[in-house]
């Protein structure tokens, strides 16, 4: 079963944020949501700079299966992007809570978050 | 929809697949990654479970003639020992199933459509056998039927079989089968497959199906077989340019459409067959779209359904389409219209409002060496 990661928050689109710090935040994918895509091969992310709004799409995941949406999980600017899973997709599959990051944020605004037990619950994962 | 399970149901979940629906079957989808799968049938050998196909026996007298009347192409002259692929075409001339015939002896037949259409090509058959004398049965539900494909697909084989039936695996020829022993289990193997690879397809009946599917499984460890699931035999017919019905082929789509028109026996056969005459109309009046290969000259694959494009106009529809693991970049086949369809022509797909160059290149996208 995909595992869930404790420390995260999650939003019901399968997006992972690491919970609250001082400086941006890390977005990615859930393990979950990795592995039901299968085989990730390319990802188009949000550009540096750009605003991303909580709860609509800001990118596209594109496995060898299918293409899904990514949604901002939050509100605030891009502040990073990770330039080695877009040249190596297939870290977002390997290590889809750590070297798999998409994008950072600095938030200005929560969406609806569950907890790591909420989101495990919902989605079949393990914590 | 009833879901069917296929004998080897508890040993894909032991294995921990992923399942998906086919053609009202739980299939497994995978098992790790598709990726690894398909490179592991390009490399050495995968294990399928292709239980889910039908298997229609036509015996009798008029066996022969029957087929000849039933299916498109000229089944009677198929040799003893010998497969060949054919299509099932209604009245119009739409395509109700491609699907694969075995000739063991000219009142012998055995045919194979696929998972969803089998109940429909079953019935079909059944029909068309009113004034003939023949018997037509339906051992589907009966019948297993495992494949390993992959340059080491040989060797495994060897390994499973008495050192004197050897020649019947190393001679056999493609769309050639034999009937003999593998791992204690008496099969029809068969070489043919849906990869772009050397391999065989085993028939066993149901009860053998678990017990040949892991003597194939330890076999194969040391040429590292893998356990393979519908995902990446997707990619791998895809790679070697092999049409699948639903995407491909379709009631909508004649023979001549999708480049089938040499399986069609217009000349060959003298008498009739179902959809001759619809047939014969549409090869007189040509096809509008053709299927054709596209090679993406980005990194981004487009899907079934997509619009292709020409100048910003649609021209064309995706039915398959994903990144080659093998080649490494997107490919797809789609119906484009004549006047856009030759080699090399520019077009795009339409990927969700983004139109991504393509260009028309000759299927298959992949060749083994041989």
């Amino acid at each position: 079963m995909a595992k869930v990661a404790a420390e995260l928050k999650y939003s019901a689109e399968h997006e992972w944020i690491a919970a609250d710090g001082d400086g941006p935040s890390a977005i990615g994918v859930s393990a979950v949501a990795a592995e039901a895509l299968g085989d990730i091969v390319y990802v188009d992310l949000p550009e540096v700079g750009t605003t991303v709004t909580a709860g609509e799409t800001c990118g596209e995941i594109e496995s060898t299966k299918s293409v899904s949406d990514l949604y901002s999980p939050v509100t605030g600017e891009v502040t990073e992007i990770n330039d080695a899973v877009v040249s190596d997709p297939a870290v977002i599959n390997s290590d889809p809570y750590g070297a798999g990051w998409l994008f950072k944020v600095t938030v200005t605004e929560e969406g609806p978050l569950l907890s790591a037990q909420e989101y495990a619950e919902a989605n079949g994962g393990e914590l | 929809m009833t879901e069917n399970y296929t004998a080897l149901y508890e040993e894909h979940k032991q294995l921990g697949a992923s399942f998906t629906d086919f053609g009202g079957w739980q299939m497994p989808l995978k098992y790790s990654s598709e990726l690894a799968e398909h490179h592991a049938v390009r490399n050495a050998a995968g294990l399928f479970d292709l239980s889910h196909m039908g298997e229609v026996w036509v015996t009798g007298p008029q066996a022969g003639a029957f087929l000849d009347y039933a299916l498109v192409g000229k089944l009677s002259a198929i040799a003893d020992g010998k497969a060949k692929y054919s299509l099932i075409c209604n009245e119009d001339g739409g395509i109700i199933d491609d699907l694969i015939t075995y000739r063991f002896g000219d009142e012998k037949y055995l045919v194979v459509p696929n998972a969803g259409n089998a109940p429909t090509v079953a019935a079909a058959l059944a029909e068309r056998a009113a004034n003939f004398d023949v018997k037509v049965e339906d051992a589907s539900a009966a019948t297993a039927l495992v494949a390993v494909q992959g340059p080491k697909a040989e060797a495994i084989l060897l390994k499973l079989t008495d050192e004197a039936q050897h020649a019947l695996v190393t001679d056999l020829k493609y769309y050639a089968f034999n009937e003999l022993t593998v791992a204690g289990h008496k099969v029809i193997l068969a070489r043919t497959g849906y990869t772009g690879e050397d391999g065989f397809e085993l028939f066993v009946a149901n009860d053998g199906a678990a017990s040949l599917w892991a003597a194939v499984a330890e076999a194969g460890a040391e040429f590292g077989i893998v356990p393979c699931g519908l995902a990446s035999r997707d990619s791998l017919r895809l790679e070697a340019g092999m049409p699948l019905y639903g995407n491909e082929l379709s009631l909508e789509r004649s023979p001549f459409d999708a480049g089938l028109g040499p399986v069609v026996a217009l000349k060959s056969k003298e008498g009739d067959f179902v959809g001759r005459s619809a047939l014969e109309t549409a090869k007189e009046a040509g096809s509008k779209r053709k299927l054709v290969g596209l090679k993406g000259l980005g990194r981004r694959a487009g899907r079934g359904h997509y619009p292709v494009l020409k100048d910003g106009n649609v021209v064309g529809e995706v039915t398959s389409g994903q990144p080659s693991p093998t080649l490494g970049y997107p490919v797809a086949m789609a119906y484009v219209d004549v006047e856009h369809a030759d080699l090399g022509t520019a077009l795009d797909i339409d990927l969700r409002g983004k139109a991504e160059p393509f260009e028309v290149v000759a299927l298959p996208f992949y060749k083994r060496q041989k």
